[in-house]
């Protein structure tokens, strides 16, 4: 799968299929901070990103 | 994940809540909050001119939304500070929104260029007043604020404070025992005096993940890039340090701050009577354009003619 990370912009792949919880503790990311997007669609912690997904993991959390 | 309310697929999980949403039920979930936090704090009513402060971010794109939504009379205010590349982003997000969404509810936008008034960037102009980017920037953006809703005679300044930035500051503030901003860290502040419009922080109930799911359920294009000036700011520490307590322990971030509004309204009476006592007695109109002040000359002033005889 293909995931896109802002703050600083980069693009990284996983191997597929896995749940977007398992994604995060992958990345050591903490769910609170982020959202999963696919298309348009948010996705929540325990649904399954396949290996051909293109999936964003946008940071909500700003500092000014 | 299915929707706590109806029969579809959930969109967001929220455990403080220990609940889940489709984007419809969130939808209607943000918008109620938000109109019971305008009501127990009293913040507006219906007939209010609101002007909001937006950034082309997604707490103050919403914000302006929701109030839209709602049914509110709210126009924004947008401050272009002149950054390179961020400013005109940020900026053309802002107008298409305008554009889009705001227009046909009636609102509309005011722009403050930042070089115009100023003849230069916020960053040129804080070289020349010796003095960090960011608190230049509040200064100005402060003063541009009451300004047009002074000047244009709105009842209300409206600005996209969330449940994050409430929790994290006020954690910023008990860790240096900072009294004097406790006292002033409230969702509705009042007009106390002569010149200084009421605040209200209309989206202090929400974390800043919900907003940011409402805004992507809602279809509103806010800019994900931050200011390039924020970066390494001592909130974002806080914020974190919170939500891995959150994390932990879902609803420590309401918990906090919320808990900390209730102690402080046992004290209400008392103390706005005292706040606005404060401010009539240590404010008067600045010397040279007659915003209230501490000092003869307000500190914006002062920093425009620092900036204009940089010698001095
Ligand atoms: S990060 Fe600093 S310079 Fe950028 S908008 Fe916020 S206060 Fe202004
Ligand atoms: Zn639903
Ligand atoms: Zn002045």
């Amino acid at each position: 799968m293909k995931i896109h990370l802002s703050h600083p912009t980069r693009d990284m792949e996983l191997q597929g299929p896995k749940r977007v919880a398992d994604i995060f503790k992958e990345l050591q990311l903490i769910p609170e901070a982020f959202l999963v997007i696919r298309g348009q669609d948010l996705m929540t912690e325990d649904e399954i990103v396949a290996d051909g997904d293109s999936i964003e993991v946008r940071p909500v959390i700003s500092g000014g | 994940m299915r929707c706590r309310k109806c029969p579809k697929r959930a969109v967001l999980g929220m455990p403080r809540h220990n609940t889940a949403f489709c984007g419809p039920c969130l939808t209607e979930f943000v918008r109620t909050q938000v109109q019971r936090a305008i009501k127990s704090q009293a913040m507006f009513a219906p007939e209010d001119q609101i002007l909001v402060a937006v950034s082309g971010g997604k707490d103050s794109l919403t914000l302006w939304e929701i109030l839209l939504k709602l049914g509110y009379r709210a126009d924004a205010l947008y401050v272009d500070l002149g950054i390179s590349g961020y400013s005109e982003r940020s900026r053309e997000k802002v107008e298409r929104f305008t554009r889009d969404v705001a227009e046909s509810c009636g609102a509309k936008l005011t722009i403050h260029t930042v070089k115009e008034d100023a003849g230069a960037g916020i960053k040129e102009l804080a070289n020349l007043v010796k003095r960090p980017t960011c608190s230049t920037c509040g200064t100005i953006k402060r003063y541009q604020f009451n300004r047009v809703a002074w000047e244009n005679k709105y009842d209300v300044m409206a600005t996209g404070h969330n449940l994050d930035d409430e929790a994290a500051r006020l954690l910023g503030n008990v860790l240096q025992w900072q009294e004097e901003y406790l006292q002033k860290q409230s969702p509705t502040l009042p007009a106390s005096v002569a010149g200084f419009s009421k605040k209200v922080k209309p989206l202090y109930r929400m974390t800043e993940r919900e907003i940011a799911a409402y805004a992507i359920v809602n279809r509103i294009d806010y800019l994900v890039e931050e200011c390039p000036m924020a970066k390494g700011a001592k909130m974002l520490v806080y914020k974190d340090a919170l939500n891995r307590l959150e994390a932990e322990s879902p609803g420590t971030k309401q918990r906090f701050y919320w808990g900390f509004l209730e102690k402080q309204k046992k004290a209400a009476a008392s103390s706005s009577i005292a706040m606005a006592h404060l401010d009539q007695t240590t404010l008067q109109p600045c010397d040279t354009c007659s915003q209230p002040t501490t000092a003869g000359t307000c500190s914006f002033c002062r920093m425009m003619a620092r900036a204009k005889n940089p010698t001095r």
